[in-house]
């Protein structure tokens, strides 16, 4: 019997009258190294989350065990051998590896007493298995992304897996790091675990799966093996679009710089940072997760004030203190975490456009002219075209690609000169991610300075026309995009740091 | 389909603010009952008037309270800065008024008096902002430990014991009947009502109150001058509270460290009872000035039954602010339509 580890058949599942899943069949055998992808939202989290219980499909049966089940609890998903290793890892950052690794054996035991020395058995037990070396005495908390990421795996591998989940895994990892992870994968496939890959990765994905399933908008696409695909098609079919060449090309690029910094650095985040911004250009900074890319944005927009070097603005060095200051500068930032940064999701949609200009709104007497406010935000409603029926709705009833758009139009409601975006299409469906690209070019052409800050490496590459590639606090390179490929620029981004010398 | 539609407009008004339509459905029943039970009570002007005297005391420090909640905070120093704020100006009254003195002194002195108290309420407010807002200990922390300051203040000046023998003229003036029926704390409570009513739905500083409370990040993202939101914030509930401690001033007509000791309690209940989240964001004037009057007639109904003891009361208002959250929690997500029994189709 060469039975699947699972089989899920004709899976679907909706929300709120959205179909997040639509008639989905993934099949994964033992032992097998299985490719999803998916763009964003397209459904990948949503059927994780149905394999490993947290939703109930509405549709569909999933074979597990040799069990049919018509929807599972997350407790016969971990007995019958599915483990999911999360992006966030899941892990208890405030608890040290051995803890982490054997609290939960604890607790399934039911004992009253805790013995350290059967938790610190266990953990070994655990570590060993893919041959991991640690002190179990170190806070996770302390611990870098792919550590964290191997107490998550030894742990998902100590109840018996069959089959590991893993979403995004190589996300904030380093070349060297994601070769290490994969030689773990390729260990557990020798020993008949299966390993369900959730990757948008190009090059990765082709270099460690053995089998493909590609979903967009909720529906299978194809499911294959590697050699009946090469990038072209793979891209196709995530995204359902051919792609062409279509690079940004910017108009009319001032002479003089409308932003620039020397020497920018903020202690133990980035350093000699120095870069240039024209009016009409969209500059793209890329980096991994802890390159000081965020950091360069908050410091540029004032939340996180630089400790070193200058910041100059239409040539004059100006300070940059607060967000204030930068607000009186003309700088608008989309921050990386619109729901956390960016909304006030309890209120209104008018009310969170108008935010940042409500001065602007109040009489002489002190008085607020609700009226115009409102006409004001029902004003960037419509040019954003922003899917709403009653601008006094709240924010949290809009989808993330509406959201983002309102965090946009905050900003250009504040006349902003310089435009800066941290992840600015993160969680949005692709035709909001194309209107938000389509805007920001038009907002280059119209004479803003847009910079681009994203470790979505085709979305900097199509829609900037200079990009400047961050590691480990430095900016290691800058490059055109037109004569770049995605590889290569993930080349940079991505080296082990030590072998940088200097700025490169 | 087409009932349902034509109905929306008269539901969407009913179910949008399910903490104000349950207050008034509340207040209907109360009224109802007591009418009911204590018929002669009920048609009597003076239990309306004793409650039109009583009510601001409380009334105002929840207006105070109302407002830090809204931002995400919390004041629990509102009955330490009315003591400490009426013990101050009792003394000052006294100061420039000893008994004997001629009336015109007194007047002086009363004013003196009003502007002093509520320039310390404002202080000691603000005093609460800047632990909150600059040196970032929670609100929580920062107000129940200024709650101890402010009454040890009291303490300090008073000895403990009650202050006493204010200038006859401050008694007259707040005992006053405007239009021979109207008691002057009522007058006050109108008065500062509207002002905060016209703070928060008619001024830029009451949205942006909303915007910080809903999402501080994002408010500091936006560019709001969140601290300094933060210090009038605290300001204006000092200043509110200030009021209370003069209206009881008035009513006791002396000033003591430990007054109106359940009070604390009482303004939580109160903005939490009309809908302000507690964690920020969001509710209403209304729902708050209903609260009031709910708990001040249920007070009154307590006091007409003799066999139901003044010990009790704690008991009743903890039960009912316990009651008010876990059914907010039960309804948050559709509101009165889940209470009604309307299947969840949204129009």
């Amino acid at each position: 019997m060469v039975d699947n580890v699972i089989a899920v058949r004709d899976i679907g599942k909706a929300f709120a009258g959205v179909q997040a899943l639509d008639g989905i069949t993934l099949e994964i055998a033992p032992g097998e190294i299985h490719c999803l992808a998916g763009e964003n939202g397209s459904g990948k989290s949503t059927l994780i989350k149905v394999i490993s219980g947290v939703h109930a499909p509405d549709t569909g049966t999933i074979e597990l065990n040799g069990k049919t089940f018509s929807k599972l609890s997350p407790i016969e998903a971990i007995s019958n051998g599915v483990q999911v290793i999360y992006q966030d890892f899941s892990v208890f950052p405030n608890l040290t590896v051995m803890e982490n690794l054997a609290l939960n054996a604890e607790l399934a035991a039911h004992r009253t007493f805790v013995s350290w020395k059967r938790m610190r058995a266990v953990a070994e037990e655990a570590i060993a298995k893919i041959n991991f070396t640690i002190d179990l005495d170190e806070k996770v908390g302390q611990l870098s992304v792919a550590q964290k990421q191997l107490v998550a795996i030894s742990r998902a591998l100590m109840s018996d897996a069959k089959l590991i989940i893993m979403d995004e895994p190589t996300t904030a990892l380093t070349k060297r790091e994601v070769d290490a992870l994969f030689a773990i994968i390729l260990d557990l496939k020798a020993r008949g675990i299966a390993t369900l890959f959730v990757s948008h990765k190009l090059d990765e994905v082709f270099e460690i799966s053995e089998r493909f399933t590609i979903i967009r908008n909720g529906k299978s696409v194809i499911t294959c093996l590697p050699e009946e695909l090469d990038h072209a098609t793979f891209s196709h079919h995530m995204t359902g679009r051919e792609f062409d060449d279509d690079h940004f090309v910017p108009e009319h690029v001032s002479e003089e710089p409308i932003l620039e910094t020397r020497g920018l650095g903020v202690d133990g985040a980035f350093a000699d940072v120095d870069l240039t911004l024209r009016k009409g250009e969209i500059l793209g900074i890329t980096g991994l997760l802890g390159s000081g890319r965020t950091e360069l944005a908050l410091s540029l927009f004032g939340s996180k004030p630089a400790d070193s070097g200058e910041i100059l603005i239409n040539g004059e060095v100006v300070e940059v203190g607060s967000v204030r200051d930068a607000i009186a500068h003309g700088i608008g930032y989309v921050p990386e975490d619109r729901l956390t940064e960016g909304l006030f999701l309890e209120r209104s949609i008018s009310s969170n456009i108008v935010i940042s200009e409500i001065d602007s709104f109040v009489s002489k007497f002190g008085a607020l002219d609700q009226r115009k406010a409102d006409a004001e935000g029902q004003r960037w409603v419509d040019e954003l075209k922003i899917a709403t029926p009653n601008a006094s709705n709240a924010v949290n009833t809009l989808s993330g690609g509406n959201q983002q758009r309102i965090v946009l139009a905050k900003w250009l409601a504040t006349h902003p000169k310089i435009l800066i975006l941290n992840g600015p299409t993160v969680g949005v469906d692709i035709g909001s991610k194309h209107d938000i690209h389509r805007i920001l070019r038009s907002l280059a052409s119209e004479g803003l300075g847009v910079i681009i800050i994203s470790d979505d490496i085709p979305e900097v590459i199509q829609n900037c026309n200079r990009v400047m590639a961050m590691n480990a606090g430095r900016i290691v390179a800058e490059i055109d995009p037109r004569t770049t490929t995605e590889s290569e620029l993930a080349e940079l981004m991505s080296k082990d740091p030590s072998t940088i010398d200097g700025k490169g | 389909m087409f009932a349902s539609t034509t109905l929306t407009p008269l539901r969407d008004r009913l179910t949008r603010d399910p903490h104000v339509t349950r207050l008034a459905v509340i207040l209907v029943l109360l009224l109802t009952f007591f009418m009911l039970v204590k018929t002669k009570n009920f048609f009597g002007i003076a239990t309306w008037q004793s409650m039109a005297v009583q009510f601001p005391e409380f009334g105002l420090m929840a207006l105070g309270v109302m407002l830090t909640m809204i931002i995400g905070g919390i004041d629990l120093s509102v009955v330490g800065v009315a003591n400490m704020t009426a013990i101050g100006s009792a003394t000052l009254m006294m100061s420039i008024a000893p008994t004997g003195a001629d009336s015109p002194q007194g007047y002086l002195a009363v004013a003196a008096a009003i502007a002093f108290s509520l320039i310390v309420g404002a202080i000691a407010g603000a005093f609460n902002g800047f632990l909150i807002a600059k040196v970032k200990i929670p609100a929580i922390l920062v107000t129940l430990g200024t709650f101890e300051l402010f009454t040890g203040i009291a303490v300090i000046i008073t000895g403990g014991k009650p202050a006493s023998g204010l200038p006859a003229q401050y008694g007259e003036i707040m005992a006053q009947r405007v239009f021979g029926i109207i008691p002057m704390p009522l007058i006050i409570f109108i008065l500062a009502t509207v002002v905060i009513a016209l703070i928060m739905y008619k001024t830029a500083f009451g949205t942006k109150l909303y915007m910080l409370g809903s999402n501080e990040t994002a408010a500091r993202f936006s560019g709001l001058k969140t601290d300094n939101l933060i210090i009038r914030t605290y300001m204006t509930s000092g200043i509110y509270a200030a009021a209370a401690g003069l209206v009881m001033l008035a009513n006791y007509n002396s000033a003591k460290a430990d007054y109106g000791s359940t009070y604390t309690l009482l303004a939580v209940l109160i903005v939490v009872l009309g809908g302000v989240n507690p964690n920020g964001g969001s509710g209403r004037l209304s729902g708050v000035i209903l609260a009031v009057v709910v708990l001040q007639v249920l007070s009154s109904l307590l006091n007409t039954f003799p066999n139901i003891s003044n010990f009790y009361r704690p008991l009743i208002w903890g039960g009912v602010l316990l009651l008010v959250i876990v059914v907010n929690q039960w309804t948050k997500k559709n509101g009165l339509s889940r209470l009604f029994g309307v299947k969840g189709n949204k129009s």
